[in-house]
């Protein structure tokens, strides 16, 4: 069995004697436990963030990509016209998996938080909208819009690239922000231990010089505080993480609007990775104070 | 079991110990004098690798303490018993607790509880103590419980450094006595002391080396005193 293995099965099983040859130390063990949680539930959030942007990013990059609009702009009286013109060149448009014009009621629904429900649609110069929808392989724009511009001078092609592209990448980039974000909480949570466990070791500066006296090794001291910490770390992380899944739950859903904010949380399996984060501040404890143990001991006779 | 070879020790400033060549053979008694400040104490952190030699040669057990690593020497300190001048417990521990540390520490915490250690507590007179605090006890207490931690784990070696500092002369004697026993037991034992009349009252009772310290050097005195 490795170093590691037998110091984590210490650590599990525990050395009751070990712990006891350290002092209580009551103030510092609640701020290390007060810390831990703060971080676990600021991760929780920095998580829910990545992972609903991630989501989001998906969502605009996959099926609004393989959606467009044609707007046929004309005269009331060649607008029939000029619309089925435009569809019978996208029946002949590779790539073009279906297309079809939107209805007067659609058309409606879709102006009615502008206009209100009473707008009488036909008494306006309305375009008419052509929604396709394009297959795997997606088409080719410039080439689309080269045959309109020839055949339909009324047809305006709108591959959603223009306004998707930037939303995309905005999404992109809150899922790193994100992502950023959970390193920097761990990151500060090892901080955080590493200095609870230097003033634990410097203000039992007696005590070590003690065991070391009667024959304590070096590991046996180090275990004493590791597993302190590495305990106060994994509790005070599971209560944040607990406290910042309510929050999460918490949250008002409101799926239809489909708002970003509202998204925010996690869904399907996304709920089992806040469960890790006890587990991280564990580890990163245990780390840091392992580090912290084996420096200062090293400094002593 | 530890031998000094052309040994030198400087703090930075100037040698302390210089060209200190000694042997403590098995179940030998020593006593080791000299004036505040010559490096007695100096003299007995070298003995249990508290200290490394800035010259020469120290060898505890057969291996040269250069050779050993920190585990090496808290199992070198698991044979050799160490009695501070000023004894120093884990405060929020009992002393019964305090005077099994060794055993608690090298994984035999199970023996803490048996027979043993109430002997032991008996033989340095401290049974009716065994539930105190280190705090609350007297200086000579102090004493006896730092000698009953040192030699729990029947170390074959046991270093005292000015065991009798703090105690009046009775209670000397008394220590001293324990020492004495722990010799005819086998044990090897160095004294760091500057109280002669201490000396000559042992050496009626055990044959005794006495080392003295002058000059940065280690002189063998002479049996006249």
């Amino acid at each position: 069995m490795s170093a590691l293995q037998v110091a984590i099965a210490a650590l599990w099983t525990g050395d009751r004697h070990a712990d006891r040859v350290v002092p209580p130390s009551g103030f510092t063990a609640q701020l290390t436990l007060f810390a831990s949680g703060t971080m676990a539930f600021l991760a929780v959030f920095a998580l829910a963030l990545s992972l609903a942007s991630g989501r989001l990013a998906t969502i605009w990059g996959q099926e609004l990509a393989r959606t467009a609009t044609i707007r046929v702009v004309a005269p009331v009286d060649q607008r029939a016209a000029q619309t089925q013109a435009a569809l019978r060149i996208l029946e002949t448009t590779k790539g073009v998996a279906s297309a079809r014009a939107l209805t007067d009621a659609e058309q409606q629904s879709l102006l009615a938080p502008w206009f209100g429900p009473e707008l009488a649609i036909d008494a306006l110069p309305v375009p008419r909208l052509i929604e396709i929808i394009e297959d795997s392989d997606g088409m080719d724009p410039e080439g689309l819009r080269l045959r309109l511009a020839a055949e339909v001078p009324g047809a305006v092609l709108d591959n959603h690239n223009r306004w998707r592209a930037p939303l995309v990448k905005a999404a992109s980039r809150l899922k790193l922000l994100g992502w950023i974000s959970t390193i920097l909480i761990t990151a500060t949570l090892a901080a955080m231990v590493t200095l609870a466990a230097n003033a634990a070791l410097s203000a039992n500066a007696q005590v070590i010089a003690v065991l070391r006296l009667v024959g304590a090794t070096d590991g046996y001291i180090a275990q004493a505080f590791i597993r302190r910490f590495t305990l106060r770390a994994l509790s005070g992380a599971a209560a944040g993480m607990v406290l910042g899944m309510l929050a999460v739950l918490l949250l008002p859903s409101t799926d239809d609007a489909g708002g970003f904010l509202t998204g925010l949380g996690f869904q399907g399996w996304h709920w089992l990775v806040p469960l890790l984060i006890p587990f991280l501040a564990g580890a990163v404890a245990f780390a840091a104070t392992g580090a912290a143990a084996r420096r200062t001991l090293k400094e002593l006779a | 079991m530890i031998e000094f070879e052309n040994v030198a020790y400087s703090y930075g400033g100037g040698e302390l110990l210089s060209d200190i060549s000694v042997k403590l053979a098995p179940g030998s008694f020593h006593f080791l004098t000299g004036p505040s400040g010559s490096g007695k104490t100096t003299l007995m952190k070298l003995c249990y690798g508290a200290l490394l030699p800035t010259a020469g040669h120290v060898t505890l057990f057969g291996n040269d303490v250069r050779s050993l690593d920190r585990d090496d020497i808290a199992m070198v300190r698991r044979r050799v018993g160490v009695v501070h001048q000023d004894c120093q417990f884990l405060n929020h521990l009992p002393v019964a607790e305090n005077i099994g540390l060794p055993l608690t520490v090298s994984g035999r915490h199970d023996e803490t509880g048996g027979e043993d250690l109430s002997e032991l507590l008996s033989w340095v007179g401290l049974s009716n103590r065994a539930d105190a605090l280190p705090p609350e006890l007297s200086g000579g207490e102090r004493q006896r419980a730092a000698l009953a931690r040192a030699v729990i784990m029947s170390p074959d070696v046991v270093l005292a450094d000015e065991p009798t500092g703090n105690v009046d002369w009775e209670m000397s004697q008394r220590l001293l006595r324990l020492l004495v026993e722990l010799n005819k037991m086998g044990k090897t034992v160095l004294i760091a002391t500057h109280d002669l009349g201490l000396i000559r009252a042992t050496k009626a009772q055990v044959q005794a080396r006495v080392l003295r310290i002058a000059n940065r050097r280690i002189q063998l005195a002479g049996a006249d005193l």
